[in-house]
């Protein structure tokens, strides 16, 4: 593996070998050992060109507990905010001898094209682009998931998940529903109709406008987050119907089956898509979705970096 | 494949190291008996059972994985990460002892000793190997081996150990270039 630019080309394989490095990892740095040289006198470039706080950290964070260097790159307050291009960007990366990029980019495809290019020789990780994919952080729910729910295990068969919320506009919703059906879960989306992207329907999930008759049968429940941001039109009425209908509060959480759990990609719009009462409740594993980031992280930036040498002796 | 070391050999061997082991550290009491995966954790666990057969109390063992510790992560394609135990009394001021099937470059051993670095400070760090092989690429050599065996680069030595590959053997395969 070169690069990790989306669910869709990352073979079940992979993925589970991803998993499983990252949980040898956790148990590592759970224990005595904080600081592994894996990675010393690598360089690893955070190219942010779009707001990200935990992605970006739980990045830097992975690299530094692999002794990597860290380079952090945002739009603002860089010549990207003056107008400087991909490509001119990538190729000051490769100048500065970058083995590395972490990409966040506004436009669905910049991962891939940076990977496609010649601009440089490094690998390419996608931290999320655009409306397209965010594989880092379906892993690490995937990783989440597995831990709770199926210890032991190396895939997620048998488990339902509800994914709920604004699909439409979620990179973090489409890649889950990639890699949590290629691990064998069932994945149902429930959203209204008009935060349902065209061509839902050949997706490896089914689909449902109606949470309270999906609740009592998942065990799995990821609120999504309404991105107001990406909104130009009105997709629902006001702010409280959308929480009556597809809101996580207390109420709704009774009826969820025992030993179920409650996650969120952050960053939560309390009230909104999910109440405080939920977040913090004992369900809830959204801070531990954060912690296991940065091991699904490193897990990734050593499966990337290690034997690099050898495939670019090999091209 | 030629069989250096048969199954009733490697229990000899495993017996004679558990005794030297005792012998060198003056009973089992200060010793942790550390496995690097895969084989070498096996062979740990069956030192382990010795001890306590001739001490009659059980000694410490765990495992050591050192793939992220490696000097050759760059030109190798990834390992899978293996399970790293410390037993929970620990390794500071302890006597260590790493064991690894097959002693050859070193590297492997240096990197344990890295890996070990970052968990603590043992009182000692001793070596042991069922076989040793030859062609060091760095100062290390084992307090405690099986059997030195004398081979070409060209040739490689497996060992095969019932836990994993169904019976006790070690072998030489290829030619003498």
């Amino acid at each position: 593996m070169r690069h990790l630019l989306s669910i869709e080309d990352l073979s079940k394989s992979d993925a589970v070998s991803i998993l499983d490095t990252a949980h040898e990892l956790a148990r590592v740095s759970d224990g005595a050992v904080k600081k592994l040289p894996t990675l010393r006198g690598r360089t690893i470039v955070n190219l942010f060109a779009e707001d990200s706080t935990r992605t970006r950290i739980s990045f830097e964070a992975a690299a530094k507990r692999l002794s990597a260097d860290v380079i952090n790159f945002s739009a603002k307050g860089s010549s990207v905010s003056k107008g400087e291009s991909l490509k001119d960007t990538a190729m000051t990366l490769q100048a500065m001898g970058a083995d590395a990029v972490v990409i966040r980019h506004s436009a669905s495809g910049a991962a891939q094209r940076l990977a496609d290019s010649q601009w440089m020789s490094g690998s390419v990780v996608n931290a999320g682009d655009g409306t397209h994919e965010h594989p880092s952080q379906a892993l690490l729910d995937a990783f989440t998931i597995r831990k709770h729910l199926r210890a032991g295990a190396h895939d997620l068969e048998g488990l339902t998940v509800a994914i709920v919320g604004d699909v439409l506009h979620s990179r973090v919703a489409r890649s889950n529903v990639l890699l949590l059906s290629k691990l064998g879960a069932k994945v149902i989306l429930v959203a209204p109709p008009t935060l349902l992207p065209v061509g839902v329907e050949s997706w490896p999930a089914t689909v449902s406008y109606d949470f309270d008759s999906v609740i009592p049968f998942v065990d799995v429940v990821m609120m999504l987050r309404v991105q107001q941001e990406r909104m130009s039109d009105l997709y629902f009425p006001n702010a409280r119907e959308y929480s009556r209908y597809f809101g996580l509060n207390a109420d709704r959480m009774k009826s969820m089956k025992q030993g179920s759990i409650v996650m969120h990609p952050g960053p939560m719009n309390r009230g909104l898509e999910i109440s405080a009462e939920v977040a913090d409740s004992a369900r809830s594993v959204i801070t531990e979705q954060v912690t296991n980031g940065v091991s699904v992280r490193m897990a990734i930036l050593y499966v990337l970096l290690t034997g690099s040498a050898l495939e670019a002796g090999s091209n | 494949m030629s069989i250096a070391l048969s199954a009733p050999d490697i229990k000899r061997a495993l017996t004679r190291i558990s005794h030297e082991i005792l012998e060198r550290n003056q009973g089992s009491s200060s010793i942790v008996l550390l496995g690097i995966p895969t084989r070498g954790a096996h062979l740990a666990a069956r030192i382990a059972t010795i001890i306590t057969e001739i001490e009659g109390v059980a000694v410490p063992c765990g495992t050591l994985d050192i793939t992220l510790f490696r000097d050759d992560l760059r030109l190798r394609a990834p390992k899978a990460i293996m399970p790293t135990t410390i037993p929970p009394s620990g390794i500071e001021d302890k006597d260590v002892i790493l064991v690894d099937d097959v002693l050859f470059s070193g590297r492997t051993i240096r990197a344990a000793l890295d890996a070990l670095g970052e968990i603590g400070r043992p009182r000692t760090v001793q070596l042991a190997a069922l076989v040793d092989r030859g062609h060091r690429e760095l100062p290390i050599k084992a307090d405690f081996v099986g059997k030195n065996l004398p081979t070409s680069k060209s040739q490689s030595v497996r060992v095969l150990l019932s836990e994993i590959d169904g019976r006790d053997e070690v072998g030489i395969e290829g030619e003498v270039l």
